[in-house]
């Protein structure tokens, strides 16, 4: 196959893409550059699309022999990751960017232009299996990214490789340091690539402005004060900064947030129990679902998965859980799971 | 895409002549003579000597390939250099003289290495810099630059206009406009690193007080350069320290290059006239017969191909509707080379200033092109191109439509 390769310059995509050419790929390199005005360097385990990416994923493919290029994307991840996560938080949503990026920018702009140039796929160094065409976790259980590929069809699966699948984080940077890619020893990201300072809070602030507002309790009352609830998400503690206790002593979590009136209302963690959800814009890497299904329901990246009943009325989504999950915002993504396949995803709305 | 991994190495079609051209094997040899052998140029024994008379020796060749005197050949390590050392060498030197004289007048197709230092200048100098504007083909008119220097000629330091550009291959009007700068009294400097070797170059005649050339576009080795200087310029240094080159730019001579450089600029000299004709026919084949492939690609710079404005090596092509990596990346596949004629340190590929310069709207400008021929060139390498550039072009433009549509739903 012809496969392109999107190489961050990171460890996990410089093997991934060594491995497609072991398999016998006719394999192309190509870091997205995602950023318009990219710093020289990064700095620890924050950020991405630094030069000093771009040069550690140019000199990876020098060594396993492939040709390599850089494509600009940045315009179209500004437009639908980064200002979508502004909007989100601005909605008093809790959006996951990496989904997104996965849906619209590697698994689309870059997939719709590879293919267009005449390659087969597109090989990436996510922790996630491929089986029948089925989404599947991966080995490495701690490493398993099938959450953030949750949102891909059954096109843009036909059109993905996932090297690394099988195999372990620790055996992955043995094999770079056998292979002889310097990244071997490169920090893993985390963090959101396009915060580089990890100040999200003040990224926002820096976009949607101050919007002060009341924190409430339960019954109403006003406790405190903020400067934007888009500093907040469900299930928060810190940072709360409320100045008297909690009548009970208990500590105090964000339960809710309404946009419009910038109220954040907080409370015990027993009322951040969900016991189900509702989620729109669902997308299926299989078989769309009809009637009820047992199945398991993650909303977050490296959450559990906890046993649930599905069903799916060709709009909205609804998950009943099989035990409580605490601490579930909207704009997050619930991942459904067949045992270790994915079947789909949705992007909540309400909770009960 | 049948064979992209051996395509880059061995057989390929090398059409990026104007980013680097192969080393002729006289220079090579002329410079591999001279590595193992010690001496330091400025060191006043005999070793010293020895090399400081290779250094004079090449000096006085170079000088006599672009007829000017030896004492006005200043080394460096290649054009960005001299560029920023005539830009910011003459800014600083000319503003020191007298204060007023905070205005550069550069033509908006200059190549960032003249560009980039204006800019720096502006930001950190207080130079207000003026683009002199270019017509279709990229030409700066000398109307333009007699109007500019017509609004208070006393308050220009310099005017920086290239002699011919790298990307669309359009040669200015550069005694016309040196003429023009003098009348007014200002200083003009020209960045000839394209022209040298496929026009005939005359400093001399030219009129110019500076002008750039680097060894590696004549067949010369990397990381050689000069800046051409007349001797009754001064000039405020970028780089200081041991006093070379006539307290303008210190360091060390290097000299088995240098000798490389002056070899490689002997010969190109020699060669150009028919070098010139060789390279103009290989060039209007391939553009006659890419216009019979692609009936709607547009020819970037002056049209009429023949005449005296345009570098007989280069070819400049537009595609509507494609991007110029795809493209790039298309026929880098099949092992033909050539460039997007941009990029910056990224990798990523702008659309050019020189063609949003000249009026090229900038969809149509991101899917272009630069072939440039030397040397080594053969009609074989304008076979391929035109075998491979139809099925490009038409790949290319279904890539580009997820631009236009701004991506599918899914």
């Amino acid at each position: 196959m012809r496969v392109l390769a999107a190489m961050s310059g990171g460890v996990d995509s410089a093997v991934a893409a060594a491995r497609a050419v072991d398999a016998g790929h006719d394999v192309t390199g190509v870091h997205l550059a995602l950023s318009s005005n990219p710093q020289s360097f990064r700095s620890g385990a924050r950020g991405c699309c630094t030069l000093e990416d771009a040069r550690d994923a140019r000199r990876a493919a020098d060594v396993i022999g492939i040709p390599f290029y850089v494509w600009d994307m940045a315009e179209r991840f500004r437009a639908d990751v980064i200002d979508d996560f502004v909007a989100e938080y601005a909605a008093g949503r809790t959006p996951n960017p990496c989904l997104r990026c996965n849906e619209k920018i590697k698994f689309a702009a870059v997939l719709d232009k590879a293919r267009a140039l005449g390659f087969d796929a597109v090989c990436t160094g996510h922790y996630a299996r491929i089986a029948d065409g089925r989404l599947r976790r991966a080995a490495d259980p701690d490493k398993d990214q099938s959450y953030v590929l949750g949102v891909l069809t059954v096109d843009q699966l036909a059109g993905a490789m996932f090297p690394l699948g099988p195999t372990h984080k620790a055996e992955v940077r043995v094999e770079a340091d056998r292979r002889g890619l310097a990244v071997a020893d490169k920090p893993d990201s985390h963090d959101i690539c396009f915060i580089a300072d990890g100040d999200t809070g003040g990224f926002l602030r820096d976009r949607i402005g101050v919007a002060p507002g009341p924190i409430v309790d339960t019954d109403g009352a006003t406790i405190g004060e903020h400067d934007g609830a888009f500093a907040f998400t469900v299930g928060q503690r810190k940072g709360l900064r409320i100045g008297r206790p909690a009548a009970d002593g208990k500590p105090r979590y964000v339960l809710d947030i309404s946009p419009v009136s910038g109220t954040v209302t907080v409370g015990a963690a027993e009322l951040l129990d969900v016991v189900g959800l509702t989620g729109e814009k669902a997308r299926w890497c299989g078989p769309v679902p009809r009637g009820p299904v047992e199945c398991a329901a993650q909303i977050r990246a490296h959450g559990d998965a906890v046993d649930c009943v599905a069903s799916y009325d060709g709009q909205r989504l609804h998950v009943e859980l099989r035990r409580p999950i605490r601490g579930v915002a909207t704009g997050q993504a619930v991942v459904l799971y067949d045992g270790d396949t994915v079947l789909g995803s949705a992007t909540i709305t309400s909770t009960v | 895409m049948t064979d992209s991994r051996s395509g880059t190495a061995g057989r390929s079609v090398y059409l990026d002549h104007a980013a680097t051209t192969p080393m002729l094997p006289e220079a090579a040899q002329a410079m591999c003579a001279r590595l193992e052998i010690v001496g330091n140029p400025s060191s006043l024994h005999g070793s010293g000597r020895a090399a400081r008379r290779v250094v004079e020796e090449a000096r006085e060749s170079l000088a006599q390939s672009l007829n000017a005197r030896p004492s006005e050949i200043v080394f460096t390590g290649g054009g960005t250099e001299s560029d920023n050392l005539a830009v910011k060498g003459l800014y600083w030197a000319r503003r020191t003289e007298d204060p007023r004289r905070r205005r550069i007048l550069a033509s908006a197709v200059e190549h960032h290495a003249v560009m980039d230092s204006a800019l720096w200048l502006a930001e950190h100098e207080e130079a207000q810099v003026e683009w002199l504007p270019v017509d279709p083909a990229g030409r700066v008119l000398p109307e333009t630059l007699e109007a500019a220097l017509a609004d208070d000629a006393g308050s220009v330091a310099l005017v920086t206009v290239m002699w011919a550009n790298n990307e669309v291959g359009t040669v200015q009007p550069i005694t016309e406009l040196v003429e023009i700068a003098h009348r007014h009294g200002v200083p003009f400097h020209s960045d000839a690193v394209q022209a040298f070797g496929q026009l005939p170059l005359d400093f001399a005649r030219s009129g110019l007080d500076a002008m750039t050339v680097t060894g590696d576009k004549i067949g010369g080795p990397m990381g050689i350069g000069a800046l051409v200087l007349s001797r009754t310029l001064t000039l405020t240094p970028v780089l200081h320290g041991g006093g070379q080159e006539r307290d303008v730019r210190s360091g060390s001579l290097d000299a088995p290059a240098i000798v490389g450089f002056a070899t490689a600029a002997e010969l190109a000299v020699k060669r150009q006239p028919e070098r010139a004709e060789e390279l103009a026919r290989l060039r209007d084949d391939l553009v006659a017969r890419v216009r019979d492939v692609v009936p709607d690609v547009v020819l970037g710079g002056d049209s009429d191909l023949r005449g005296s404005h345009r570098l007989p090596g280069n070819a400049h092509f537009s595609f509507s509707g494609c991007e110029g990596d795809a493209l790039l990346l298309l026929l880098d596949a099949r092992g033909i080379e050539c460039s997007t004629g941009s990029a910056c340190s990224a990798g990523v590929p702008q659309p050019s200033h020189v063609l949003l310069a000249m009026g090229v709207p900038e969809d149509l400008a991101r899917g272009s092109l630069r072939f440039s021929f030397g040397h080594t060139s053969t009609a074989a390498d304008v076979d391929a191109v035109v075998e491979a550039i139809g099925p490009v072009v038409d790949r290319a433009r279904r890539a580009g439509q997820n631009r236009v549509r701004g991506g599918p739903e899914r």
